[in-house]
């Protein structure tokens, strides 16, 4: 479904993704660790298409067409979707709103028809459900005033609805209590299915407790330093990312 | 964002920039006492009203205009400025809509303003003003049966020459300002409004506005009166074709609002704003105030979207104990655009009360200020005002300015004012993106919930319109 190679990025001048590897196929959920400031962040804004990044050198494919090619909302319609580690605030606008307006965007480019304000509204209820959010932040603006959790339940909210092909979710369990992360993975385990891959960004071992990944993948100084199974988070948890240092990076 | 995504968001397409072939009678270039007189006699008017016109002429040649603004622009050479045109057709003027020409029909449709009643928005009465002359009024039966009497001012002039001569310049004297003394030497036409006593307007008042002829000032008199315990809502919307040179449009809006009554006025401004190097586009000078007594309360309420510049400030003297005033306002520039807009909450009775809500959107190299003035007379015991003024800047190429006025000479007044400036940040355009949207719906989005607190004020019927001529003017022509 999605593969990268060699991926080199800058921004503002600085070199960030370094020649960076990574294949996901249909149905897989692939874990990124790594310390702070490797370019994990980086990945999920190239990836989607953030302005401001500069690709110098490598390629990604996704669904079989060339993503880098694409605008960033041509990729959202492609079933590419980022749930932000810091999500930003939208004053004024409605979360029911914006929620339609990205659905029905994202339906409209795949060709399938809108749903009716009725139907939208009960598929809305359950997701805000869903994200153990009351009904009440469906009326409230985009983020607006949310606590930090509040706003990582909302990208999980707006995932459910678009229902996209890849989700990234860039450290969406930083800073949520025990109670906000079983909700979080409860969520993401909910859409796991053979046609739909994630791309989990994460310092804890602990959120792979409740969503088991196929891949885990440590990212340093903007390569993938290490690949390996559920055991190698383990290992990092016990270890550190210095136990990986000796000769690992180049 | 990207300047190149600032652009493409905000390439405007002004819808109702097409022109009407129609024929039409239009006085040479220049102003004269003879203008003033020809227009005066074409009109059939009393001799007072003659006498009251060149009054303000007189007043208005030894004024000079406003420079106090902060707009910039090429001064207005008077003497090339025709002060009347009429179609042609209007010759004898129609008695009903089905004697209207069939262009100037078609000319509202085209701007989504059905006139024939069967078609027409229902619930809204409109009166619809071509160039200088009021060419149809709809709903005026049903209007009657109610006692509202809702028609062109020149028809009121004829019809109800007590109550225009009591209550013209009542509210703006002819001396008020620059542009008030020239609009009340030479207005042309307008709205009239009266509610009688304790009557509640049975639909929505609407006069739409559109300068058609090139090299024609538009210079509408707007006169509501509305009596004691009565009610009424009123919309105004303008439009203009794209033309290359500037357009004057100069009007007066005088509100009476007696006691117990209330007025709700409404304003969808969509003027030709000049094109994106800042050629054409009308100059909109105008003066809007109102009068309310004793418990009374008068309600403005802004969407303005057009015009090259925009020098406008809807005012409310607070004469009576317990009025209240109201303004809000979204005050959106593009391009060159430039407006200096604002209220002015002028606090005389007890207990008087004003809100103001202020939501300026700059694009493009546009400048938008915010002019307020509150002032507590001696008199105004326990006056109340509270202001928010907000502005939204789009692009690093934009300016915002924020110049608010108080004086109070009451100390048991309290005013409370609160700013914000923000900005259409790169993040939240992002956001918008990575869920699917494009850059204008992303903008639009975001303006819209920015201006979401004046929309709500709009009659219903107009909340909509509002939202959509924000869109438009948003929209891009991509693709
Ligand atoms: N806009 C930017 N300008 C300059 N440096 C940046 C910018 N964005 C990120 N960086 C730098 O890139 C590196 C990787 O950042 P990031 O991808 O956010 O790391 P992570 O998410 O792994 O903590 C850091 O050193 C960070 O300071
Ligand atoms: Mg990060």
């Amino acid at each position: 479904m999605l593969s990268i190679r060699d991926l080199h990025a800058e921004v503002e001048g600085k070199n960030i993704l370094k020649g960076l590897n990574l294949e996901i196929r249909e149905g897989e959920v692939h874990a990124i660790m790594g310390p702070n400031g490797s370019g994990k962040s980086t990945l999920g804004h190239v990836l989607s298409g953030r302005p401001g990044y500069e690709i110098t050198q490598g390629s990604v494919e996704f669904l079989g067409k060339d993503l880098l090619e694409l605008d960033t909302e041509e990729r959202a319609h492609e079933g590419l979707f980022l749930a932000f580690q810091y999500p930003v605030e939208i004053p004024g606008v409605s979360n029911m709103e914006f929620l339609k307006a990205s659905v029905d965007a994202v339906r409209e480019s795949q060709g399938a028809s809108a749903y009716d304000t009725v139907g939208f509204m009960r598929r809305a209820r359950e997701a805000c459900t869903a994200a153990d959010l009351d009904q009440a932040f469906l009326k409230r603006g985009v983020n607006e005033g949310f606590s930090g959790g509040e706003k990582k339940r909302n990208e999980l909210m707006q995932m459910m609805l678009l229902e996209p092909r890849l989700c990234i979710l860039d450290e969406t369990d930083s800073g949520l209590d025990i109670d906000a992360l079983q909700v979080v993975a409860s969520g993401v385990n909910a859409m796991r299915s053979e046609s739909r891959s994630f791309l989990l960004v994460t310092h804890y071992q602990r959120l792979l407790d409740y969503i088991e990944p196929d891949f885990v993948h440590v990212l340093a100084d903007g390569r993938i330093i290490r690949s390996g199974d559920k055991s190698l988070a383990l290992e990092l948890e016990a270890k550190g990312y210095s136990w990986l240092d000796d000769g690992e990076v180049a | 964002m990207s300047q190149e995504q600032i652009d493409r968001a905000f390439a405007k397409d002004y819808a109702a920039g097409f022109t009407t072939d129609i024929e039409s009678d239009t006085l040479p270039p220049g102003l004269t006492e003879d203008t003033i007189r020809f227009i005066s006699a074409k009109k059939n008017e009393p001799e007072w009203l003659l006498e009251w016109r060149l009054g303000a002429f007189q007043v208005w040649r030894e004024m000079a205009g406003p420079d106090w603004a902060h707009v910039d622009y090429t001064e207005v050479d008077f003497q090339s400025i025709s002060y009347y045109s009429q179609p042609k057709s209007m010759e004898d003027r129609p008695k009903s809509l089905d004697e209207v020409d069939p262009e100037l029909l078609a000319t509202y449709e085209k701007l989504g303003i059905p006139l024939h009643e069967q078609e027409a928005l229902a619930g809204v009465a409109v009166d619809v003003v071509f160039d200088s002359v009021s060419v149809a009024t709809t709903f005026r039966a049903k209007l009657a049966e109610a006692g509202v009497l809702f028609c062109s001012i020149s028809e009121a002039v004829q019809q109800y020459p007590d109550l225009v001569r009591k209550h013209l310049g009542s509210v703006v004297p002819r001396k008020d300002n620059f542009y008030a003394a020239l609009n009340s030497a030479v207005f042309s036409d307008g709205s009239f409004v009266y509610i009688p006593k304790g009557v509640r307007c049975p639909m929505e008042l609407s006069t739409y506005f559109r300068i058609n002829e090139a090299n024609t000032g538009q210079f509408e008199r707007t006169l509501i009166i509305a009596d004691e315990g009565s009610h009424v809502s009123y919309l105004e919307g303008c439009t203009a074709p794209m033309r290359d040179e500037n357009q004057l449009h100069a009007a007066v809006v005088e509100l009476v609002a007696l006691d117990d009554a209330e007025i709700k006025y409404s304003t969808v401004q969509n003027w030709y704003p000049g094109d994106a190097e800042g050629k054409g586009g009308i100059y909109n000078f105008v003066t809007k105030r109102g009068l309310a007594h004793t418990n009374a309360k008068i309600s403005w309420t802004q969407v303005e979207t057009g015009s090259a510049v925009t020098w406008k400030y809807p005012s409310c003297i607070l004469r009576g104990d317990n009025s209240v005033g109201e303004f809000y306002s979204v005050a959106l520039t593009n391009n060159l655009q430039q407006a200096d807009t604002g209220t002015k909450m002028i606090h005389l009775g007890k207990n008087t009360r004003s809100t103001i809500i202020s939501k300026g959107i700059s694009a493009g190299k546009s400048s938008n200020a915010y002019r307020g003035l509150v002032r507590v007379g001696p008199t105004a015991k326990g006056a109340r005002n509270y202001t928010q003024c907000d502005s939204l800047l789009i692009g690093d190429q934009c300016a915002a300015h924020t110049f608010p006025y108080i004086e109070s000479k009451n100390p048991s007044g309290i005013i409370e004012h609160e700013a914000t400036t923000s900005k259409v940040s790169d993040d939240q355009l992002y956001l918008c993106q990575q869920r699917g949207l494009d850059p204008e719906k992303a903008v639009s989005m975001i303006v819209n919930g920015f201006c979401k607190e004046v929309f709500k004020e709009l009659p219903m019927e107009f909340a909509v319109e509002a939202g959509k001529l924000l869109e438009v003017s948003l929209e891009g022509s991509v693709g």
